[in-house]
């Protein structure tokens, strides 16, 4: 057996491997519950891949049969409602753990010098992931996903010159048919899953090169110049490619396995209650999950009264509507992400956690939250001329906060750092 | 082996060079696979413009073609039905046709290319109904206004010009697909001077 694994090891170091990125990864001690979402956004994607994979077992990707399709999936394959509930929910899920994911790297400015590209390969899941649950949601070819997917086409539309070139290239036909559906389905079910799984293998790869943020956002891996206490020092045992063959000390660490892996089992513990609470007692979400026209099959000569995206894209959408000129409106959006894209380059503090940073910063992060969930909940409401201006207000508070942060964020007056972690 | 010197220009050429090739090869490459996403020569054929003779049409009279499966009206409007359009305009949505529901040669009072000819996509822009045309029994609908076009699903309103009232369901006035004259009393219906 010892000489198998030796056999193994010296021509694909598995061991070896399991030591950098699991038993001798130093990970600082100190993270709290926002540290969840991370590991649960991989069981989540998991998860979608699974019942992902089980349901296309089933699902007929044509115009004709698809609503069909559905319909017997959720009355007559066994364990059918389950598995697409899972999914369905899942979609929902995803979202609500790289929100808060995504809002954890903003308070404890995980985005900053040397986490650049980390951050930049997180939104580019994110982006994907955006793709990923628009094409997914066309695919029961209910009234919502023609309309929907109808809505969100025509955005492109806008473009001078080419956007209708362009939306007849992408929908493949004159009108939202059949084979748009065929080939939403071909990159929902392989090409974006693929490339999201790459995209977080790098994304993962790019943490452990630069090692997590903390929610002190101060460094654990210090040089061994002396001046480092000796209680400081971690007494664990970590993996020569962080500690440079002892030319760096790290301090207040501990192995991500098993201390982090066990922890992250009680995060887990804790989603899974409230995601099976949703998908046996309200799979659908409230109408907010999978909308009520949803259930009725598409139909190109019956608009719906009221045409609203699923929630997760509710604050793009009300930028998007916030401004009267179309084009405009989806500059904005787009700006609207890529302004979080940028956030490494504009904010320009030195120091990270919004712990020890200005009063400013903390109502300014607190203006971003709320200017973010209500341009969702606007979203999701009818463009009345009051829901309007409402959304005006809350996307030039958005904004504000990029812009905000550009200016005080150069001389911040910030407060002392702590030597160790807290 | 040879052991000569390294010639860096040979070397930047043909590492050059074969990228060039390459890059060319891969361009082509992509080819199939960018003009595959553009519509099949079935869904081409099934929306190809649709040509109608007009000529034999009386006045006052409505004929329906069915282009990309929408059901496409043609009225051939009465001088006195032309005449009556600006008498009621304080009490239409959008009378002077902002919002974009017709070709730019079509943003006029009579919405369309003639004024003697209105050609429209025959479904309700509330919720996809086919509204009924009433060339003469409108006023039972809208008061002094003798045509129009009443959606028995929700009770929109419209003029002979396709504009929608006040204080009606539907939120826009009717679209107005492209199309042109080919010979003086033939339109084609989807292709105008722009896109042809």
């Amino acid at each position: 057996m010892k000489n198998l694994m030796n056999w193994i090891e010296y021509r694909l170091p598995v061991v070896e491997k399991m030591k950098i990125h699991m038993t001798q990864y130093p990970a600082p001690k100190n993270f709290n519950f926002w540290y969840f979402f991370g590991s649960l956004a991989i069981v989540v994607l998991v998860n979608q891949i699974l019942t992902g994979i089980w349901l296309t077992m089933n699902y007929e990707p044509s115009a004709e049969g698809a609503f069909r399709s559905i319909e017997y999936i959720m009355r007559d394959v066994e364990y059918g409602w389950l598995l697409r509930y899972m999914h369905s929910t899942g979609a929902s899920a995803f979202f609500v753990v790289v929100y808060l994911h995504m809002l954890r790297g903003m308070m404890y400015g995980s985005y900053q010098k040397p986490r650049e590209l980390l951050w930049i390969f997180g939104m580019l899941i994110y982006l994907v992931l955006m793709a990923e649950a628009f094409m997914g949601y066309m695919l029961p070819w209910g009234q919502m996903s023609f309309w929907g997917a109808q809505v969100i086409i025509s955005i492109f539309g806008v473009i001078p010159f080419i956007g209708d070139d362009l939306t007849l290239w992408i929908r493949g036909d004159y009108v939202i048919s059949g084979a748009t559906l065929n080939r939403f389905f071909a990159l929902h079910v392989i090409a974006l899953p693929l490339v999201l799984v790459i995209l977080v293998f790098l994304h993962i790869m790019a943490l452990h090169e630069v090692g997590s943020n903390n929610p002190d956002g101060i460094e654990t891996k210090r040089d061994n110049d002396g001046t480092v206490p000796a209680d400081a020092v971690s007494k664990f045992e970590f993996h020569d490619n962080f500690t440079k063959g002892g030319k760096k000390v790290i301090i207040d660490s501990i192995p991500f396995h098993p201390y982090y892996t066990v922890k992250d089992l009680v995060g887990l513990a804790g989603f899974l209650f409230l995601f099976a609470y949703v998908i046996f007692f309200m799979p659908e979400g409230g109408g907010y999950f999978l909308e009520a026209p949803n259930f009725e099959l598409a139909n190109p000569m019956k608009t719906p009264e009221h045409i609203a995206p699923v929630w997760y894209f509710t604050p793009f959408y009300a930028i998007l509507r916030a401004v009267p000129n179309p084009l405009f409106g989806a500059v904005a959006m787009f700006a609207a992400i890529l302004a979080l894209a940028l956030l490494p380059w504009i904010d320009r503090g030195k120091v990270r956690s919004v712990r020890y940073r200005c009063g400013l910063h903390k109502l300014n992060l607190v203006n971003f939250c709320i200017s973010f969930v209500a341009l969702g909940i606007l979203g999701v409401l009818p463009a009345t001329p009051l829901y309007t201006i409402l959304s005006q207000l809350f996307s030039f508070t958005y904004f504000g906060f990029f812009i905000l942060l550009w200016f005080y964020s150069k001389n911040e007056n910030t407060k002392p750092l702590p030597e160790r972690l807290t | 082996m040879s052991n000569a010197p390294v010639d860096h220009g040979r070397r930047r050429f043909l590492t050059i060079a074969t990228s060039v090739v390459g890059g060319v090869g891969a361009i082509g490459a992509a080819v199939p696979f960018i003009a595959s996403w553009s519509p099949s020569e079935r869904a081409r054929q099934a929306g190809a413009a649709v040509t109608v003779d007009v000529s034999k049409m009386e006045e006052g009279q409505l004929i329906r073609v069915e282009w990309r499966g929408k059901p496409v009206w043609i009225v051939k409007r009465t001088q006195e039905m032309i005449d009556s359009l600006p008498d009621h305009e304080n009490r239409l949505r959008d009378p002077e046709s902002k919002e974009p529901q017709q070709p730019h040669y079509a943003q006029n009072r009579h919405r369309s290319v003639r004024p003697e000819f209105f050609v429209a996509v025959g479904i309700c822009t509330h919720f996809g109904c086919s509204p009924t045309y009433l060339p003469n029994e409108f006023a039972a609908q809208a008061e002094g206004v003798r045509s129009g076009f009443f959606c028995p699903c929700h009770g929109s309103r419209f003029d002979i010009a396709g504009r929608v009232f006040q204080n009606v369901p539907a939120p826009t006035n009717l679209e107005v697909p492209p199309y042109m004259y080919t010979d003086e009393f033939v339109i084609m219906i989807g292709e105008d001077e722009e896109t042809a």
